[in-house]
């Protein structure tokens, strides 16, 4: 762990930025506040907050249905998310899209996405932007979307045209309902990348260090010139598929156990205290702080403006 | 008759189908629902319930659960139904076309014609669309007129739970490929249901309400828009000839055509933007075939040129409603040649 001080607390204000943003919104959509679906990223904190920690400004993530955590972790303004959510014109995107689509170009941060398997070749694009140039294009993808041929299309073209792409793929062990080990025929998501010619890692996805040591070396990699990599991460979803998912799918007392045994922000807690990295106290300011941020969030949502009608084609390039 | 939602009455369909035919077989994501996971198989049933107790009741071979892979989807469809099976294949939203739009467009659309009317591909692609959940823009889409423009295929949009059995039941029956749309919003509404079997030949418009007034055109969930507006404009004096299309390829042109030379006005609504659009295709064919009849422009209530945004006021301003159905009729009816 040669990470500074500085970086620690960075991480750890990133990855509990998303978990009080994710547990806030759980409650607030439970209230009836918030329209539309939500699929909430808690419980895989360490995987956004791991891979993001080492882009820059001008390095690419695309991301997926699932997506306030990957915005949060690339820099998205929290409070414009928290709009956006909340469907007002103040939002990020103005109330168009919704907790799906919330992009911000701006900061390289290419979408959520409605569509799974979207994001993998819109990465590749934004790699052959990103080649030479020293930086990276990210696909975030979940064990349900590796197996799209649109992500199978990517992976190819990738390697095919040596872009600096990393494909992350976040493997929860379901999609939507359906567990991994029914869904994806290959061995592992790592085997399957391999087998398009890449250079393809697993790392432990609840484990921040491990996450970040690894994009370590697959950042070098891409950037030495030698083609995409892609990374499997295996991780652990909080919640439901969709905010009222009654989640009858998960064996008896999983949930719980994650919650005690698999939390990435208590491993992270842990390891950093128990190394005399950082001190609690210093961990409980951060907590209070984004506490405090989240709060500020949700009240400005809640008083911002409305859309009204004659928003609806605006930004539409010609209306009839 | 048992009364059902309309939920219910497709998996009874799908279910009394199976039963009756054993080369009826569907697929698609989730529709078992829990495969592969500590919950098991079933845990689900579908996210839709438009599936639960099949597979209990038929096993892997006739319902089969598949990873997210829309292409491999309908090309398996395609596939079995060219070799002797029928395949119900749903799309989970109608929104996913996109990602399978080459099997459905060059494959299923053209086997028939291209292989010389040699081959029966019998296939129902069943999806979920329309709007009205604040799903934002890539959950939200209707996508008819696109189906419809395609030869080769053909478009079922039922709006109650007794055109759902007697359509689904022939469109199974079918050896063509069918698309089955299904408004999301109409899942949960309950309607009586014919018992045992129950077929409606494609093609038949259903009259809903009868006026002497103003031809009114609609599908899906539009229909129940239009009778709530048919009913206010009865309080006012004026008579809605309100026609539920059924099916949008085959037409039923003559009951369109019958009842706009009878009123001498035609009103359509329609959830898509208005260009290239459904409802620009029934008023060319007014237009065309009516046009003397006509005693007013033709009024067109639909979806703006734009996608369907997500917050609550924008898909309700973008959505048609009863209230822009009363004013659309109220404008045909005042409208007085120059
Ligand atoms: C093309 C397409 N097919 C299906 C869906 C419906 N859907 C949304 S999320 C999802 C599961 C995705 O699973 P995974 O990729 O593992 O991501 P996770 O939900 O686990 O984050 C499905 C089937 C969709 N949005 N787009």
């Amino acid at each position: 762990m040669q990470l500074s001080r500085e970086a620690l607390l960075q991480a750890y204000r990133q990855m509990k930025t998303i978990r009080v943003f994710e547990d806030r919104l759980h409650d607030e959509i439970a209230l009836g506040e918030i329209a539309g679906f939500t699929h909430l990223y808690a419980g895989q904190e360490a995987c956004a907050v791991g891979v993001c920690e080492r882009l820059d400004a001008q390095d690419f993530i695309i991301s997926t249905h699932r997506g306030h955590g990957h915005c949060i972790a690339k820099g998205c303004d929290v409070v414009g998310m928290m709009k956006e959510i909340y469907g007002s014109s103040e939002g990020l995107c103005k109330g168009k899209s919704g907790s799906m689509h919330i992009a911000d170009v701006t900061k390289g941060m290419l979408g959520a996405n409605g569509i799974v398997g979207a994001g993998a070749p819109i990465a590749v694009g934004a790699g052959i932007t990103a080649k030479g140039t020293g930086n990276v294009s990210i696909a975030f993808s979940g064990d349900g979307a590796c197996n799209q041929g649109t992500t199978f299309e990517a992976m190819n073209m990738a390697v095919v045209l040596k872009l600096p792409v990393i494909f992350v793929f976040e493997n929860n062990h379901y999609s939507e309902h359906t567990g991994e080990s029914y869904a994806v025929g290959a061995e592992s998501m790592t085997t399957r990348a391999a087998a398009f010619g890449m250079k393809a890692i697993k790392a432990d996805g609840i484990d921040f260090f491990s996450v970040y040591e690894a994009m370590r070396e697959l950042i070098a990699y891409c950037k030495a010139g030698n083609g995409p990599a892609s990374i499997e991460l295996d991780c652990e979803r909080f919640f439901g598929h969709f905010e009222g998912d009654p989640q009858r799918y998960r064996g008896k007392g999983e949930l719980d156990r994650l919650r005690e045994e698999r939390d990435c922000l208590k491993l992270f807690r842990t390891k950093v205290t128990e190394a005399k990295l950082l001190e609690g106290a210093a961990l409980d300011a951060l907590d209070a702080e984004v506490t405090a941020l989240i709060d500020r969030a949700v009240a400005e949502s809640k008083a911002a403006a409305r859309p009204t009608a004659d928003h609806v084609l605006e930004d539409v390039y010609i209306s009839y | 008759m048992a009364m059902k939602m309309i939920r219910d009455v497709i998996r009874d369909t799908i279910d009394e189908e199976m039963a009756r035919d054993d080369s009826v077989i569907m697929l698609g994501e989730d529709i078992v629902g829990g495969m592969g996971s500590p919950g098991g198989p079933e845990a689900i049933g579908g996210i839709w319930g438009t599936s639960g107790g099949l597979w209990a009741k038929y096993g892997s071979d006739r319902v089969i659960d598949t990873p997210i892979s829309e292409s491999a989807i309908i090309g398996a469809a395609a596939g079995a139904s060219l070799t002797g099976k029928r395949a119900i294949a749903e799309i989970m939203f109608a929104d996913f076309i996109g990602v399978c739009m080459d099997q459905i467009w060059n494959q299923v659309a053209k086997f028939r014609y291209m292989f010389g009317g040699k081959s029966k591909c019998p296939i129902v692609i069943r999806m979920p669309y329309g709007g009205g959940y604040n799903a934002a823009p890539q959950h939200s889409q209707s996508i008819h007129a696109m189906v419809t423009a395609m030869p080769g295929l053909k478009v079922v949009m039922p709006s109650t739970a007794a055109d759902t059995k007697g359509l689904l039941a022939q469109a199974i029956r079918e050896d063509d490929p069918v698309i089955f749309l299904e408004h999301k919003a109409l899942y949960g509404v309950k309607g009586e249901v014919p018992d045992g079997d129950y077929l409606i030949p494609f093609g038949h418009a259903r009259q809903v309400t009868q006026g002497d007034d103003i031809t009114v055109l609609a599908t899906g969930m539009m229909v129940g828009f239009a009778e709530n507006a048919a009913a206010q404009l009865a309080q006012d004096g004026i008579g809605c000839d309100l026609i539920d299309l059924r099916t949008t390829s085959p037409l039923d042109e003559e009951a369109i055509l019958d009842s706009v030379e009878r009123t001498g006005r035609l009103l359509i609504v329609d959830e898509l933007p208005p260009r290239c659009s459904f409802a620009t295709d029934l008023s060319a064919l007014v237009a065309n075939k009516a046009f003397s009849s006509l005693r007013a422009p033709i009024e067109m209530v639909t979806g703006p040129h734009s996608p369907v945004p997500f917050a609550r006021e924008l898909e309700s301003a973008y959505l048609p409603s009863p209230e822009k159905i009363v004013a659309a009729a109220v404008k045909a009816m005042s409208y007085r040649r120059g």
